[in-house]
């Protein structure tokens, strides 16, 4: 547990709990996910019982409540999307690196993901990777992106 | 920057940067929205850069970054002016001869100009560019004028005169009156007339009130806000300036999308900028004003779009509606008065104090005024953020500015307003954006998602699309929404799979008659709309699903099956390569096959092949 980065996000915002949503962000930017260690702090801190921290963090799709991969490969299936075709790109995702959507590959490379819109419709098929946008997707660059990250970390190509 | 304590400070500022502003002669504007981004606009940016000052005209030209134009399936997109030159689709190697020739020379570059995809000639200017061409853009034509990030371009093209004026000396029921009639309606779905909001905020008992900008846009399909409040935040700040004075609130809030980080970014630096310059804070430019801006990160859920939720979520709590016996006016965050718009609707304010709320009425028709900004994306050439005044059509939309269908398929349909919204057929084109018209139609304006269907979209599947997308964004808190959903994707399921019975549509109305009347918030309300418009206009399409166990576009996939049509197919492999159920097999040059037994249909192959030799039956 980082404790020093964990008390440096509650700084300043001590028995604030209308705080707790922004906190939890926080949180998960700095470890990928919202700890169980984190959420005891955040209630003592804030002043909100645990089962709230809980109920708040899970009820949130912006929370991951286990940690993520180092690429989370996000699917936007916005209608936009849809109608382009980006269920494919999911089918796609999950067959190539075996993992249903929200899990990770057991070497912590990669996680599945998907969400309702990110809001560049007029480029989609989109996915997203640690904030970087990948528009007119297809199954092939997907798959091209996925082994060519799995190159980099791995120094080797994936067997697909 | 120091702070400005009286108008006439803020005046003296504002012409000194407009007197700077017009010394600077040539200027690139590149979009660095998060389209242009995706594309790839920032290694333009650094390249352009490097150029202009290899060439040492970095002071003498100008580099502006701006906000999204609108026009994203062309990024990266530069303007050169003077000119009007535009630029699309451009790669950090077009930067030398951006500066060389046009920067230098004044000469056009061919291979950089937009070809129109209906008459196929190259364009030169942005003004004559049929998309730009058929819009009426007011909120959105500022974006390209300055750099979000900047007080300073915002302040030097007229930015807080609105402001100014109210300060100056309007009283807030002055302020009040001139919104009432303008006749602004909402922006974000509801179209609640926002005039009659305020006054009833205004006249609410109490001394502490709050002003919300509801920038949680989760309707799928639609972007406006983010390029609104990305690309001109000052300005969406300045409407809910005025309007916490018009309403008394001192304290406000901008509840954004944590999935739009530029957005995020942007409006924060703009709330600091204004806190230092003293558009925010205690006696707001010597005024008896005072009046606090904080941003808040949304979490994830698309019921946060539902005011009564979205005050739940600000205060810390589980994103949960509230029952609206007492409107959210009277009580409403922290139980106190509190007037929610979102974004566009806050950024058309400033316009109407300066324009006149004559102005704005004279746009759209009657009961549905001013401009509207609509994301019109899909099946489509043209895609992107348009403005058009109220009361254009459909059909100008799709085809003068959209451009019609995409590889000579025909359009289909037309969703509009989201998950709440529902789908209008060819025949229905001639309707206008309209609030109460697409209403009667079994659709609505909702916050302006328009996105165009081809014969390749299944009107069941899209049905099912959305019921899917609100069972899993349904909070769960009432049970006609929770499970009434839930009944009617089943219902859908079965149709979809093969399973479905004429008499199951009947159920169906049914269902989707008792979640409309029952259910707690907007999010059910509104849940059973893409079922009932898709019932009313596609009904052949359910009933070939029923009785034929056929699906017409070829999209639902237990009712299909892939094969190899041996005329089109080059045996390139690269079906086969792409299978990841090994269900393709054939020899190197050789005519391939599909083994229906290990086919998921998940048709992964069909989008790869070159050759349309993957068809469906």
């Amino acid at each position: 547990m980082k404790s020093l980065q964990i008390d440096s996000i509650l700084k300043e915002r001590g028995s604030q709990p209308h705080q707790l949503i922004e906190v939890l962000q926080d949180v998960q930017d700095c470890y990928g996910y919202i700890p169980e260690e984190a959420m005891k702090r955040v209630s003592e801190c804030l002043g909100v019982p645990q089962i709230e921290v809980y109920r708040v963090a899970s009820f949130y799709k912006a929370f991951k409540l286990k940690p993520v991969g180092k690429n989370v490969i996000t699917i936007c299936l916005g209608t936009s999307c849809h109608v382009r075709g980006a269920r494919v790109l999911l089918d796609q995702a999950v067959s190539h690196l075996g993992i249903n959507p929200g899990e990770t590959t057991e070497d912590g490379l990669f996680s599945v993901e998907y969400v309702n819109c990110l809001g560049a419709c007029a480029l989609g098929p989109i996915v997203s990777n640690d904030g970087s946008y990948h528009h007119h997707m297809t199954p092939a660059k997907l798959r091209k992106y996925i082994d060519s990250l799995c190159c980099e970390e791995r120094g080797k190509p994936q067997d697909a | 920057m120091h702070k400005l304590c009286t108008r006439e400070e803020l005046e003296i500022m504002k012409g000194k940067l407009v007197n700077n502003r017009q010394t600077a002669s040539k200027t690139i504007i590149l979009c660095g929205g998060t389209g242009c981004k995706a594309s790839g606009s920032q290694q333009v940016a650094d390249a352009l850069k490097e150029e202009l000052l290899a060439q040492g005209m970095d002071s003498t030209v100008s580099l502006r970054i701006t906000g999204c134009h609108g026009f994203c399936e062309q990024g990266p997109i530069a303007v050169i002016e003077p000119g009007n030159i535009f630029y699309c689709h451009l790669t950090p190697e077009d930067a030398r001869d951006i500066v060389t020739k046009t920067i230098k020379n004044g000469e056009v570059i061919e291979r950089l100009l937009y070809t129109d995809p209906v008459s196929g000639v190259k364009i030169r200017t942005e003004l004559e560019i049929p998309f730009y061409k058929a819009q009426e853009r007011h909120l959105l034509s500022q974006n390209r004028e300055i750099d979000p990030c900047s007080i300073e371009d915002y302040l030097a093209i007229g930015g807080y005169s609105a402001l100014i004026k109210v300060l100056d000396g309007l009283s807030p029921e002055e302020v009040i009156r001139e919104v009432k009639v303008s006749g602004l309606r909402g922006r974000g779905g509801g179209g609640f007339s926002t005039g009659k909001k305020w006054t009833q905020c205004r006249e609410a008992p109490g001394d502490e009130k709050y002003v919300i900008c509801n920038a949680d846009e989760g309707d799928p399909g639609a972007y406006m806000d983010r390029c609104l409040l990305e690309g001109n935040p000052h300005r969406v700040l300045e409407g809910m300036l005025i309007g916490a004075y018009a309403i008394g609130a001192t304290r406000g809030y901008i509840y954004v999308r944590n999935e739009y980080p530029l957005a995020v970014k942007h409006a924060r630096i703009a709330v600091q900028n204004a806190r230092r310059l003293g558009l925010l804070g205690e006696n707001i430019l010597g005024s008896s004003f005072s009046f606090d801006v904080s941003v808040s990160r949304g979490g994830g859920a698309f019921v946060c779009g539902e005011s009564t939720a979205l005050m739940n979520a600000l205060e810390g709590k589980v994103g949960e509606p509230r029952p609206k016996d007492v409107h959210t006016v009277l009580d409403g965050l922290w139980r106190k008065p509190t007037t929610l718009n979102n974004v566009e609707t806050w950024a058309n304010v400033p316009l109407i104090i300066l324009n006149g709320a004559k102005w704005f009425s004279s746009k759209g028709p009657k009961g549905s005024k001013g401009t509207k900004i609509l994301a019109l994306t899909g099946r489509i050439k043209n895609t992107g953020l348009v403005e058009i005044a109220m009361g254009t059509t459909i059909r100008e939309i799709v085809f003068d500015i959209g451009g019609g269908a995409v590889d000579g398929k025909a359009v289909k349909a037309v969703q509009t307003g989201g998950p709440s919204g529902g789908c209008l057929p060819v025949d229905k084109f001639d309707l206008p954006v309209d609030f109460d018209v697409l209403y009667e139609a079994g659709s609505m304006v909702g916050s302006g998602g328009m996105v165009v269907m081809d014969e390749s979209s299944c009107m069941v599947d899209v049905a099912k699309y959305f019921l899917a997308f609100l069972q899993d964004e349904s909070c769960g808190k009432c049970v006609p929404c929770r499970l009434g959903i839930d009944r009617m994707l089943e219902i859908i399921t079965d149709i979809t799979e093969g399973r479905g019975t004429s008499e199951q549509l009947d159920l169906l109305e049914e269902l989707a008659d008792t979640v409309t009347q029952t259910s707690l918030c907007g999010l059910g309300k509104t849940a059973a709309n893409p079922v009932l418009s898709t019932l009313r206009y596609f009904r052949e399409e359910y009933e070939a699903h029923i009785n034929d166990k056929r699906c017409p576009a070829g999209v639902c996939q237990a009712l299909i099956t892939y094969y190899i049509e041996p005329e089109r197919c080059t045996g390139c492999g690269v079906c086969a390569k792409g299978c990841p159920y090994g269900a393709i097999s054939g020899q190197k040059q050789e005519v391939h096959i599909i083994d229906t037994e290990l086919c998921q249909k998940c048709g992964i192959c069909r989008s790869e092949c070159k050759f349309e030799a993957i068809q469906v039956k």
